[in-house]
């Protein structure tokens, strides 16, 4: 009566299978390694690169235990940190030989010492979170408030110029905190304004009062368009960390937009947090300047004369020189957006830039005059400058609206606009939650969770042995699947084991035994009350069955309820809390029933099981002690 | 091994009045020191800045607070963390300094007194982050009370519901107490432990109830007395040993979990022991006083005779 159909034998074997093989890769432990990744979105890794890494290393006579291209990522694993430092700067000078224009980042970081195979199959040991592998976390406050208020004033700018550009007469257009008023002295320019603003600034809603002799008019930007713009900041923000953070050579950080104006920042493995903070806070500018077309800057250009006096010599993506006038005409506070596009007329992959009012008009003045010469557009970041691009200036540009285009790809006109974008933050922030841990805590960290969960292990499993017997035993198997599953599934899922997570795995073991206490003390009360051995333990399980999951249910509440509360810490123990659960459903009844089965439902005429004492009240003799 | 030989149901509803009072006593002095001394909350909750710092040789916590004031930080907190050697200093959030450099003035001062300083932490929160993780706090403890209720309302019926509820909040609140009264340190961690242990001490009474239920429709005979000394008495070693199993687990960390898991493993060891006390001895009578009844929980009963999910459907019988 106790026996599975192949098919649940067929499950219990994959399972154990599958869960083995995918926590196997915590078993092999992590070796040092040197990671290689481009610092520019305009650098490409590729097979040429990899074998300058392998070339490098064999010139400098480290020996690599292995040397991969994954993606995005070139990563040498070494046997010990000596050889890992040594190889970091043998690959650092032949990847990047001008240090202050590296084109790679090259980072120290650890890598699983699992056999290939394992990799190919993508299983990989549990992402440790920062609190048990040491390193920084931020969390940045994104000041909105400021970046609609940003918004308002380029806005505020463009409906003076189109108001201008319309003949429509006010008497004053200012922006108050996010709304932006003008005033007019009669009605009909109002009218006409309203029309236009309607028509032209699809963003705005506005309303209309008398004020005093005057008539005003507050255009408010909509909720959908503030939550867009919104949006675009905390987006251009990340973009612009992502760049910065490539400079510190982490070699995995973490930066994810956390609710709706938050920013996460994890860097593994930083100690310096004052440098972090100093990246991150730092602000790069954009430059416009003119290209300097003198014959002496042609000749220098081509590297056959000196850079003339008031100029710069800067390189061009392709590689050519160009010779920049030292005088500036526009900065990166003057640029409101940068979007990639196409040309209207030539359908070109085309820059789109949104100018404010004082850098339109600006712009259009310079570019009255200098029809048929090149402008320049220059990134300054840590006061190194790169020359994005440096097109002809075909025709006066008003407005404020520029567009840069010919000679270039889709690919490269959003690159450009990247890095146009990515030079600013969109709005101010503020680090509002710092970590740090050192990596003599981490190490620590994690013996504390081991040591926890081994020894928590041991004294339950012993426990269990001595007093249910082989039923016992046959508990402690499951809970030991239980653990082996529960480090397959977030080994398999790559959620961050944390401190708290592991304190999570050591009660969710505590707690996954309560199955089977409960089905062994189930099948022992059957016996008691005189059921043969084969039905006590088919009625244990049974009866069992709905209590486990009634039990089970309610810690789950409360583990889900973790989960969509909690934050850091907490969410860190509630995801393993709530995993271990759904495992230990599993493990603890599936399984289990699977090993009684297999031991006793093949056995007829069985007479007595291995569950311990079971007492009677009736008489004081014993039944059935094995 | 047996540890639970016993000949008769123990008639745990005659003391049911006794035990609730011992219970209701227990709760008002937690109350009562919730509210006169409160819960000495973390950094995390209160927003501040929280460092670790090691030194070679035992800390001389004195010299450490004299370094710090020099620097005119208010209200700051040193104390030793988990060994001598491991100092933990909180501070408040300071008007005037911005978050990072506050902990990195220290370590200066500190590293100038004592070269052998070295941080092994930092923690810095926002005023405004702890206002949101005390408001998210009770946003979960509302769910699990609301979800854990209508649950077992469904599974069980409304009595049980509220019955289960009252006793495991009691469990909180005396957690609760007991960090108010030692004025030991209420942090995330611990919130996790308390609400984990709701979940958990609910099991216990859902235990009881399913026995409670199986036994009316079994007994005909019982009154409702009886039969929850029956339900009791039947489940006791169980629930004995499964706690004690936890227990051991929770034991286990806090030997070896060091000083960051110290306040999480005590928050469970007592909400562990009470869990059983209450689960035992305060659920079952409150859901006697809520006067249930055999026909409450018949009708319940009578479709859920195949579950299913269950997995021994297709075994061979």
């Amino acid at each position: 009566m106790n026996r599975y159909p192949v098919w649940k034998y067929a499950i219990i074997l994959v399972a154990l299978l599958v869960s083995g093989l995918y926590a196997l890769p915590n078993v092999f432990g992590e070796a040092p390694a040197v990671q290689v990744s481009a610092a520019k979105a305009t650098m490409k890794l590729d097979a040429s690169a990899l074998a300058r890494v392998e070339d490098a290393l064999k010139a400098a006579g480290i020996a690599a235990d292995a040397v991969t291209l994954d993606g995005t990522s070139i990563k040498a694993r070494f046997s010990n940190t000596d050889a890992q430092l040594k190889a970091k700067d043998a690959i650092q000078k032949a990847l990047n030989p001008d240090a202050a224009d590296a084109g790679y980042v090259v980072a120290l970081n650890l890598l699983s010492r699992s056999p290939a195979w394992l990799t190919a199959l993508h299983a990989s040991p549990m992402y440790l979170g920062l609190d048990l592998r040491g390193g920084v976390h931020f969390m940045l406050q994104v000041d909105m408030q400021a970046a609609l208020s940003k918004k308002a004033e380029s806005l505020a700018g463009d409906i003076r110029s189109v108001l201008r550009e319309k003949n429509v007469r006010h008497s004053g257009i200012s922006r108050n905190g996010q709304t932006i008023e003008i005033r007019f002295r009669d009605t009909q320019a109002l009218e006409a304004a309203r029309r236009v603003v309607a028509d032209q600034f699809g963003d705005l809603t506005t309303v209309e009062s008398p004020d005093g002799t005057e008539f005003k008019m507050v255009a408010s930007i909509k909720p959908v368009a503030a939550k867009s713009v919104q949006d675009q900041a905390l987006k251009q923000n990340i973009t612009t960390l992502h760049n910065r953070i490539n400079e510190l050579g982490v070699a995995e950080p973490v930066i994810q937009q956390q609710g709706q104006d938050r920013i996460v920042v994890q860097l593994p493995g930083v100690q310096d947090t004052a440098k972090a903070k100093d990246i991150l806070g730092r602000t790069a500018t954009l430059e416009i300047r003119m290209v300097e077309e003198s014959a002496e800057a042609r000749a220098a250009e081509t590297g056959t004369g000196p850079v003339p006096f008031g100029s710069e010599r800067y390189l061009e993506r392709n590689g050519q020189a160009v010779i920049v006038k030292k005088q500036v005409i526009l900065t990166g506070d003057n640029l409101t957006d940068a979007q990639p596009g196409f040309d209207n007329q030539t359908q070109e992959a085309a820059v789109h830039l949104t100018l404010d009012a004082k850098g339109a008009r600006i712009f259009r003045d310079v570019t009255r005059e200098s029809i048929g010469k090149r402008m320049a557009i220059l990134l300054f970041e840590k006061g190194k400058g790169e020359l994005v691009t440096a097109p002809v200036i075909r025709s006066e540009i008003g407005g404020g609206r520029v567009q840069i285009s010919g000679r270039m790809t889709t690919v490269e006109a959003a690159d450009t606009a990247l890095l146009l974008r990515a030079g600013s933050l969109a709005a101010p922030m503020e680090i509002i939650e710092e970590r740090t841990i050192g990596p003599s805590l981490g190490a620590e960290n994690i013996a504390k969770g081991f040591n926890s969960v081994t020894w928590g292990f041991v004294a339950v499993a012993i426990f269990m042995c001595a007093y249910y017997m082989l039923f016992g035993v046959i508990s402690s198997i499951a809970l030991a699947f239980n653990l082996l599953l529960l480090v397959a599934v977030l080994s398999m899922l790559q959620a961050t084991l944390t401190l708290p997570g592991m304190a999570a795995m050591a009660l969710v073991l505590g707690m996954a035994i309560d199955a089977n206490v409960l089905i062994n003390e189930r099948v022992r009360e059957e016996l008691r009350n005189g059921a043969s051995p084969q039905a006590a333990i088919h009625a244990g399980y049974d009866r069992a069955w709905a209590t486990i999951i009634d039990s089970n249910v309610t810690t789950l509440i409360a583990g889900l309820a973790l989960l969509a509360f909690g934050s850091g810490p907490v969410r860190g123990f509630a995801v393993v809390h709530c995993l271990g659960i759904l495992t230990s459903m599993f493990s603890g009844v599936f399984f289990s029933r699977g090993v009684v089965n297999l031991w006793y439902g093949r056995q007829k005429k069985l007479k007595s099981v291995s569950i311990g004492t079971v007492w009677r009240p009736d008489s004081s003799n014993q039944v059935a002690t094995n | 091994m047996e540890f639970f030989k016993i000949r008769r149901d123990i008639p745990f509803m005659r003391h049911a009045l006794v035990f609730n009072l011992i219970s209701l006593a227990t709760f008002l002095a937690a109350v009562f020191f919730l509210f006169s001394r409160g819960l000495h909350l973390s950094v995390e909750f209160t927003g501040g800045t929280l460092m670790e710092v090691s030194y070679s040789q035992p800390a001389d916590l004195n010299s450490i607070r004299a370094t710090v004031a020099k620097l005119g930080m208010t209200d700051v907190q040193v104390q030793n963390f988990g060994t001598a050697q491991d100092v933990l200093i909180r501070m408040p959030v300071q008007k005037g300094s911005s978050s990072g450099q506050q902990s990195e003035q220290v370590l200066a001062a500190l590293k100038a007194d004592n070269a052998t300083a070295s941080l092994r932490r930092t923690e810095f929160v926002g005023p405004q982050v702890g206002d949101e993780l005390a408001a998210d706090g009770l946003k979960a403890l509302a769910f699990v009370v609301v979800g854990i209720m209508l649950y077992l309302a469904i599974r069980f019926e409304w009595k049980f519901a509220v019955a289960a509820i009252i006793a495991n909040l009691h469990d909180v609140i005396i957690i609760l107490g007991f960090f108010a009264f030692f004025q030991w340190e209420f942090s995330l961690p611990v919130l996790a432990a308390v609400l984990a242990v709701l979940g958990y001490s609910v099991n216990e009474s859902v235990v009881i109830f399913d026995r409670i239920r199986e036994n009316f429709r079994r007994y005909r005979k019982m009154n409702t007395v009886e039969i929850i000394d029956n339900a009791i008495t039947s489940t006791i070693s169980r629930t004995i040993i499964t706690h004690g199993s936890t227990q051991l687990m929770v034991l286990s960390m806090l030997l070896f979990g060091g000083a960051t898991l110290h306040y999480f493993a005590l928050a469970l060891t007592i909400g562990i022991l009470f869990g059983i006390y209450s689960s035992v001895f305060v659920a079952a009578a409150i859901a006697m006083w809520l006067g249930i009844a055999r026909e409450d929980l018949i009708k319940a009963t009578a479709k859920k005779e195949e579950d299913p999910n269950d997995p021994n459907a297709g075994a061979t019988v």
